[in-house]
């Protein structure tokens, strides 16, 4: 077992598929020869070739529409987007072209694509460069989309989300890429739709997602201290959701705290506690709590930022709070 | 199941009476389908091919079965051309279970993979992205194929359009793009809102292309030029442009009577029409009146039953609604 980054992981997923699969292409800005600005492409290029791993110009509607293109024919593309944000330049393709296509035709195209990319803050970015959109592509029908949380992940859904015959939006937490963890040899497939509990307490439910993760495991290990014993959740999918998984662990504590990056309004949280409100509403001990980033544009100053987005901290508070209310 | 459109090589006489037949079958299908409009039975929006018909037909002649279109919201032409029968199509617009598409998609999105139709687009310009797509999977695996990519002078400013020919253009990709310069963007002219004169082949050297314009009104000029590029692309020769001059007869869409153009300029491009002119040719190279005849009966005898065909068509049910978001046929986001 060795230790891999984040970032390592992306390009091992990618290449274990694309030694298996010759219909699998890659293409994107900087992915080639720069080995990916968040250097998460490396040695790709180098093993692959360059026609199956294409450096395109900065035409992400070309990126998007190729993959598009490539697929209702016979590819497997994986584009790459290189910040999410970049994503309402080329909203169009994604929202009108890909997820709507496979119904409006009746079922006579299918859209086996991946569309990964740099997703939410952390880096001092400022507001283009650091919003997470897992709320964005959550909302349009016919697109799934996968957020991991860590490298082991990033391999198993980077394979699973390969092999699934629909698009799928696959957003890389950029504030995780560093982050390392020992990751087995060989293979690893992974299955979409499927959370993964990743603590069992008998106090809170805590569910999370991509960078949150980490930080709602650290604020359990604080809460422990402070005798609140949670549940933590890892989403990992928001579509298909795994609600079974997730209403099974709410109502086994009876309380829900969501940890979202995204900005507040319509964020995944949302809907989950809509969910929750409808199926398992007498199941509950108290009110659902949404620790998410306020509704704002994100700050450039680091100082801002930590305090936009959900910190151990705030998750920390915000549930020994309403605990003990 | 009405007869479909295809054609043969039109370069003798039996290939140009197939064109006639092809550009006729355009022309009865788009008037037929204005007049169930009036009837109030064709649902929604369409925006019809009346004029065009000659780029549509003489582009389908020159590719293979195996070839790709891309079409626009005004694409019922372009589908037919390619052989798809009339009667899926006009129940399309009908909104019927037995429209090409079962009535999911409407007249702005007809497709017919199996015809080599690669969907119609809505969304301006957002198609030429994605013919490259096609052409750059066609490339990849050695198929030979080609992506034709039809669109109106009115794609021509938006990014998409540009972002696509420089693809096209630098990765060397078989696909076509056919400009149907029909002078009208939507309700405003196009020359008023664009910044050269030709507003598809001015910008063609911009990418490295060549500037081509053809007489869009003239089915076997079409034809020619067609060929050459589609011969090019599939030999590795890379993309072309195409600007075809043309003019839709009627307005943008089904909800404009087209006003807004002069009465002279109307009369100027009627005196244009490729269908009469077309005639005029056959006659002259040696087919009869007779033989022309019997090709306008049959293609009327065609636009009549799919249009019984489409009217018998069924109301699409419930069991539609919630199929094929995904591809598993289904539509569940949750466990």
């Amino acid at each position: 077992m060795a230790q891999l980054t984040f970032r390592e992981a992306i390009a091992r997923g990618i290449a274990q598929e694309m030694r298996r699969d010759e219909s699998i292409v890659f293409l994107g800005e900087d992915i080639g020869a720069a080995g990916g600005v968040f250097k998460g492409t490396v040695g790709l290029l180098e093993e692959f070739g360059g026609v199956r791993v294409r450096d395109t110009p900065i035409s992400e509607q070309a990126i998007l529409g190729a993959a598009m293109g490539a697929a209702m024919t016979g590819l497997k593309p994986i584009a790459e987007i290189m910040f999410a944000d970049f994503f309402a330049v080329c909203w169009d393709i994604v929202v009108n072209e890909i997820a709507k296509s496979r119904y409006m035709t009746n079922g006579q195209m299918t859209f086996p694509l991946v569309i990964r990319s740099g997703n939410g803050g952390g880096l001092r970015f400022g507001a283009q460069h650091s919003q997470s959109v897992e709320n964005w592509a959550m909302m349009v029908p016919g697109l799934k989309v996968v957020v991991p949380s860590n490298a082991v992940d990033v391999i198993g859904l980077m394979a699973a989300a390969i092999r699934d015959p629909d698009p799928v939006i696959f957003l890389e937490a950029k504030v995780l890429y560093a982050s390392k963890m020992d990751v087995p040899e060989g293979e690893i497939v992974d299955t979409l739709g499927s959370a993964k509990v990743l603590r069992q307490g008998s106090d809170a439910t805590l569910v999370a997602l991509g960078a949150m993760v980490p930080k709602a495991i650290a604020a359990a290990d604080e809460l422990a201290e402070m005798g609140i014993d949670c549940t933590i959740v890892d989403v990992r999918s928001l579509v298909p959701l795994d609600t079974k998984t997730l209403l099974r662990e709410i109502t086994a504590t009876g309380r829900l705290f969501t940890v979202e990056e995204n900005p507040r309004l319509c964020g995944w949280g949302g809907e989950l506690a809509s969910i929750v409100s409808e199926e398992i509403f007498y199941d509950l001990d108290g009110p659902i709590v949404r620790i998410t980033t306020p509704h704002i544009p994100l700050p450039a100053a680091d100082a801002l930022e930590d305090l936009a987005i959900p910190s151990i901290e705030r998750i920390v508070t915000t549930v020994s709070k309403s605990m003990n209310s | 199941m009405s007869t479909t459109t295809t054609v043969s090589n039109p370069t003798d006489l039996e290939g140009k009476l197939n064109l006639y037949r092809s550009q006729l079958a355009l022309r009865l299908f788009e008037q037929r389908a204005y007049d169930l409009f009036l009837e109030n039975l064709v649902k929604g929006t369409s925006h019809l091919s009346l004029g065009q018909e000659a780029i549509a037909a003489g582009f389908a002649a020159a590719m293979r079965p195996t070839d790709w279109t891309f079409a626009t919201y005004r694409g019922h032409a372009h589908t037919l051309a390619r052989g798809v029968p009339m009667t899926p199509v006009l129940a399309e617009l009908l909104g019927r279970s037995n429209g090409l598409m079962a009535g999911k998609g409407g007249s702005m999105h007809l497709t017919s993979v199996e015809h080599g139709v690669m969907g119609s687009y809505a969304i301006i310009g957002a198609h030429l992205p994605i013919a490259c797509g096609a052409a750059w999977s066609a490339q990849y695996r050695g198929t030979e194929q080609v992506a034709v990519c039809f669109f109106g002078d009115g794609s021509v400013n938006i990014g998409a359009f540009h972002e696509a020919l420089n693809f096209a253009a630098i990765w060397k990709l078989p696909v076509i793009f056919v400009c149907e310069n029909n002078l009208w963007m939507e309700y405003t002219r196009t020359s008023e809102v664009t910044a050269v004169a030709n507003p598809a082949a001015d910008r063609a050297s911009a990418y490295g292309l060549e500037s081509i314009i053809v007489d869009g009104n003239d089915a076997d000029a079409v034809y020619e030029i067609a060929a050459a590029a589609i011969a090019r692309a599939r030999e590795g020769g890379g993309p072309s442009l195409i600007e075809a001059k043309t003019y839709r007869h009627g307005g943008h869409s089904r909800a404009d009577p087209g006003k807004y153009r002069p009465d002279s300029e109307v009369a100027e491009w009627l005196a244009k029409d490729p269908i009469p002119r077309y005639r005029a040719r056959l006659l002259e190279k040696g087919a009869s009146e007779e033989q022309l005849r019997e090709i306008e009966e049959l293609v009327a005898a065609d636009v009549e039953l799919a249009t019984e065909e489409a009217k018998a068509g069924g109301v699409p049910g419930e069991d539609l609604l919630m199929k094929d978001v995904w591809a598993d046929g289904g539509s569940s986001w949750r466990n």
